[in-house]
C-alpha cells in the first residue's frame, strides 16, 4: 500500500472522534481515504470538511478542548496557514495529532518534497517525529497519540513524511489487530482542559507579563520531559508489535536510528526518506573499507541532544544532509548539531549539505559526493547539491 | 426578581475590566443569559476577551474558550462536532466576537461554518471599529466616521466606504435565522438572542453595542445612543427567518424617524461633520442612505420576501 494509506489506516485504528481537514497536494490521498472510511461507516469520526487549513486546525482545537481525540493533516502552504494556531494549540496544551506530508514552500510554487514547511514550525511547541518508510508512518501515527496524550506531556504532535517520495510510494507494511491497538492506545480521557457546563472552565485567557513566562516555562518543561515519555512509548510499542517485515523499521524505535555507526569515522546525519538512499551508499562504501555510518533523526522536537551526543562521540567528520534552510544562516539541523558538538567539546568537522529542495532528486551520486567532500573536510560550511 | 423578562442568573460576573459605559459588556451579559447554563461559549480575540480573563481571574461562569482573532466560528464547529461525537444533546454552542473579527478577519470562517450548516449561534457585538487596538476602521465602520485609520482631515470626512451589509451576505448562505438588534432595545435584543439560540443550524445576531471610548461620547448615554441609532434609522431592527424579512415596528415607518443629526452630534467620531463647518454633502449622503436602506427592508418585509 501507499505510505499515505499507512497513515489513513493508522488514523482509522486510533479512532479519532473528530477529523477536520482541508485538501492540499500531496496530503490528499490521506484525507480522501479517511472520507471513504467515514462514508462507508468504517470509522465513527465526525469529519468536518472545513474551508481552509486555518479552520482545520481551529476546529481540531475546539474539538480537543471539548474532550475528544482530534486529527488533521496538511502540507506546505497549508501548514504555513495554520502557523498562528499551532502556537495556540500547544500553549493550551491540547494533544492534537497531525500528519505533515512534507512539501516545499512557495515561491515559486512547488508541490514536491522538502522539509521547509515543518522545519519552519519547529519552535511552535509541537512534538515532531519523522518517518522514513510506510511502516514508520503507520507506527509513528499510532505512537504520536500515546505520547501526546500522556498526562506528563499534553502537547500536540506532528508526524512528517516526505511528499511523493514517500507518501505516494507503495511499500509493504504490517498492520496489527485493532484489539491490540485499542490495548495500546486507550480512549482519550482529558482532565486538564475540557469545556463542559458541569464544570465551567475558562480556556485561552489573556496572560499578562506577570504570568506569561511561568506559563511558557511549564510548556517548555513538558516538552523536555517528553523525551523520556517518547522513549518509553517507542520501547513499549516495539515490544508489543515486533518488526514483521525486514528493513521497514528499526527493531526498537528510538529518538535516533543508527546505521553502521559502531566504528564510524564519518557520519551522515539526515531525516526522512533520503536515509534509505544514504544506507545504500553506506553499504557500498563499507564494502570498500570506509568506516561510515548514518544517524537518522526520528525525534526532532524535542531535540534528542544526549542521544545524538552519544552517537556522534567518536566521529571525526559529519555531513548534515538537509532538505531545509534558514536563509542567512545554515540549515536548522546543522545549527543544532554544531551546538551539541560544542557542548560535547567535540573537534569533529561538520558540514552542511543542502539537498532535494522542491523535490529535486537526491541521487546516489550526490550522496557519494557528499561523502567524499565530508571525508576531505576542507571546503565551505554549506554546500548545495544541485 | 427577573427584570424585563431577563433571567436572574448571572453568568458574566461583575468586576471585569471594561470601560465605564461599555455596552459591549452589557451585550455579552445578555448573550450569557440567553444561552443559559447548558452552553459553551467561544469568543474571538477582542475587548470582551481581554477585559474578562486576566489570568488567573475570569468573569465567565460558563465554559468559555478563546483561540484567536479570526477563528471562533471554526473552533465552535469543532466544539459542536465533539459534542456530536460524544453523543451529548441539549447543549448550546455560542460563538461571538466584535465587528473586526466578524465582518473582516473572521468572515471567511463564518462563511465556511454557515455553508456547512453548523449548529451554533454567532453573535457579533458590533461597535463599528477595532476598539481594542485603538479605534481603527473595520468593514462595519459607517461612512463618515473618523477613526484612527480613517481620520477626518482637510481632505477627508472620515471613512469613505459604507458599512458592509453582513446580514444579507449571511442570509445568502441559507441561514434559518438572522437578526439585527441593538442594546438600545433590550427586550427585543434578548428575544432575538433567545430565538437565534433556539433555532437549529447556523444562526446570527448582529447586536449593535455602543463604545463610549471609541465613539468619543458620554459614557452615561451608551444605552440612549444605541436606541437613538435605531430611532434615526441608522441601525434598522429586523429579522430574516427562513429567508423572509420581518422588520421591527421601530424601523418600519420612515415618517417617524428622527433626523440623523441628533444621533451623529452626540459622538466625537462624527464631530468633523458639524465643526468647524457643517458638511452638508456628507450629511445628506448619510440621510439618503438611511432612507434607501430602510425602504428596501420595509419593502422586502411587506412583500413577504
Amino acid at each position: 500500500m501507499e505510505a499515505s494509506h499507512a497513515i489513513s489506516e493508522a488514523v482509522k485504528m486510533i479512532k479519532p472522534d473528530v477529523i477536520a481537514a482541508y485538501p492540499i497536494t500531496p496530503q490528499t490521498h490521506i484525507v480522501e481515504r479517511l472520507s471513504e472510511y467515514v462514508a462507508n461507516g468504517e470509522i465513527g469520526a465526525e469529519y468536518i470538511r472545513v474551508e481552509s487549513e486555518f479552520a482545520a486546525i481551529s476546529a481540531c482545537l475546539g474539538a480537543e478542548a471539548t474532550g475528544v481525540r482530534a486529527y488533521t493533516s496538511t502540507s506546505s502552504q497549508g501548514l504555513a496557514l495554520m502557523f498562528e494556531v499551532l502556537f495556540i494549540v500547544s500553549g493550551m496544551r491540547l494533544p492534537i495529532g497531525m500528519t505533515v506530508v512534507n512539501r516545499a514552500l512557495s515561491a515559486p510554487i512547488n508541490i514536491w518534497n522538502d522539509h521547509q514547511d515543518s522545519m519552519s514550525c519547529r519552535d511552535s511547541g509541537w512534538l515532531q517525529l519523522y518517518a522514513e518508510t510506510a511502516q514508520e508512518c503507520f507506527d509513528l501515527t499510532v505512537m504520536q497519540y500515546k505520547i501526546s496524550e500522556n498526562k506528563d506531556v499534553l502537547l500536540p504532535s506532528m508526524v512528517g513524511l516526505d511528499g511523493f517520495t514517500l507518501s505516494h510510494v507503495y511499500e509493504p507494511f504490517f498492520i496489527p489487530e485493532q484489539k491490540e491497538i485499542d490495548d495500546f492506545l486507550p480512549e482519550y480521557v482529558p482532565t486538564h482542559a475540557i469545556l463542559e457546563p458541569e464544570q465551567p472552565l475558562t480556556l485561552g485567557p489573556i496572560g499578562f507579563p506577570s504570568h506569561y513566562m511561568e506559563l511558557r516555562k511549564t510548556q517548555v518543561d513538558a516538552m523536555e520531559g517528553s523525551l523520556k515519555v517518547i522513549e518509553k512509548v517507542f520501547k513499549e510499542y516495539s515490544e508489543k508489535f515486533p518488526a514483521q517485515i525486514k528493513g521497514t523499521r528499526p527493531e526498537t524505535y528510538y529518538h535516533i536510528e543508527e546505521y553502521k555507526m559502531d566504528d564510524a569515522q564519518v557520519a551522515f546525519v539526515a531525516i526522512g526518506s533520503v536515509c534509505g538512499s544514504i544506507k545504500d551508499v553506506i553499504d557500498v562504501l563499507r564494502s570498500k573499507g570506509e568506516k561510515v555510518g548514518l544517524v537518522k533523526i526520528v525525534t526532532y522536537r524535542p531535540f534528542p541532544m544526549e542521544a545524538l551526543k552519544k552517537s556522534l562521540k567518536n566521529v571525526k567528520k559529519i555531513a548534515v544532509v538537509e532538505k531545509a534552510l534558514s536563509p542567512g544562516a545554515n540549515g536548522p539541523v546543522f545549527e543544532e548539531i554544531c551546538s551539541l558538538l560544542f557542548e560535547a567539546k567535540s573537534d569533529a568537522e561538520v558540514r552542511n549539505f543542502i539537498v532535494g529542495l522542491g523535490g529535486r532528486d537526491v541521487k546516489l551520486d550526490h550522496i557519494q559526493k557528499i561523502f567524499d567532500m565530508a571525508k576531505k573536510g576542507a571546503g565551505k560550511k554549506q554546500e548545495w547539491m544541485f | 426578581m427577573a427584570i424585563m423578562g431577563f433571567p436572574e442568573e448571572e453568568y458574566f460576573a461583575c468586576g471585569h475590566r471594561a470601560c465605564a459605559g461599555c455596552a459591549c459588556a452589557t451585550a455579552v451579559r445578555w448573550i450569557t443569559k440567553a444561552a443559559g447554563k447548558d452552553s459553551i461559549l467561544v469568543e474571538s480575540t477582542g475587548c470582551m476577551e481581554v477585559i474578562s480573563t486576566p489570568y488567573p481571574e475570569t468573569a465567565w461562569k460558563l465554559p468559555w474558550i478563546h483561540g484567536a482573532f479570526e477563528n471562533s466560528s471554526a473552533i465552535a464547529s469543532g466544539v459542536a462536532a465533539a459534542l456530536r461525537a460524544k453523543g451529548v444533546e441539549g447543549k448550546k454552542v455560542v460563538a461571538f466576537g466584535g465587528d473586526g473579527s466578524t465582518y473582516d478577519i473572521g468572515f471567511g470562517h463564518i462563511s465556511g461554518a454557515f455553508e456547512r450548516g453548523e449548529n451554533f449561534t454567532y453573535v457579533c457585538y458590533d461597535n463599528e471599529a477595532y476598539m481594542n487596538t485603538g479605534i481603527q476602521r473595520s468593514g462595519a465602520t459607517p461612512f463618515g466616521a473618523s477613526t484612527t485609520t480613517s481620520p477626518a482631515g482637510k481632505e477627508s470626512a472620515g471613512k469613505i466606504e459604507w458599512k458592509k451589509d453582513l446580514m444579507h451576505i449571511l442570509a445568502a448562505h441559507g441561514s434559518p435565522y438572522l437578526a439585527s438588534a441593538s442594546v438600545g432595545y433590550p427586550q427585543d435584543a434578548f428575544r432575538k438572542l433567545k430565538k437565534a439560540m433556539e433555532t437549529p443550524g447556523p444562526t446570527f445576531v448582529n447586536l449593535f453595542a455602543s463604545c463610549p471610548t471609541g465613539w468619543r461620547m458620554d459614557p452615561s448615554k451608551s444605552i440612549e445612543i444605541a436606541k437613538l441609532a435605531v430611532d434615526t434609522g441608522s441601525i434598522p431592527l429586523y429579522e430574516i427567518i427562513e429567508g423572509k424579512h420581518f422588520i421591527n415596528p421601530q424601523s418600519s415607518d420612515l415618517s417617524k424617524l428622527k433626523p440623523v443629526d441628533e444621533y451623529l452630534k452626540m459622538q466625537g467620531r462624527y464631530s468633523h461633520l458639524f465643526k468647524p463647518v457643517r458638511r452638508e454633502k456628507e450629511l445628506a449622503m448619510i440621510q439618503e442612505r438611511i432612507t434607501q436602506n430602510l425602504q428596501r427592508i420595509i419593502d422586502l418585509s411587506a412583500k413577504g420576501f
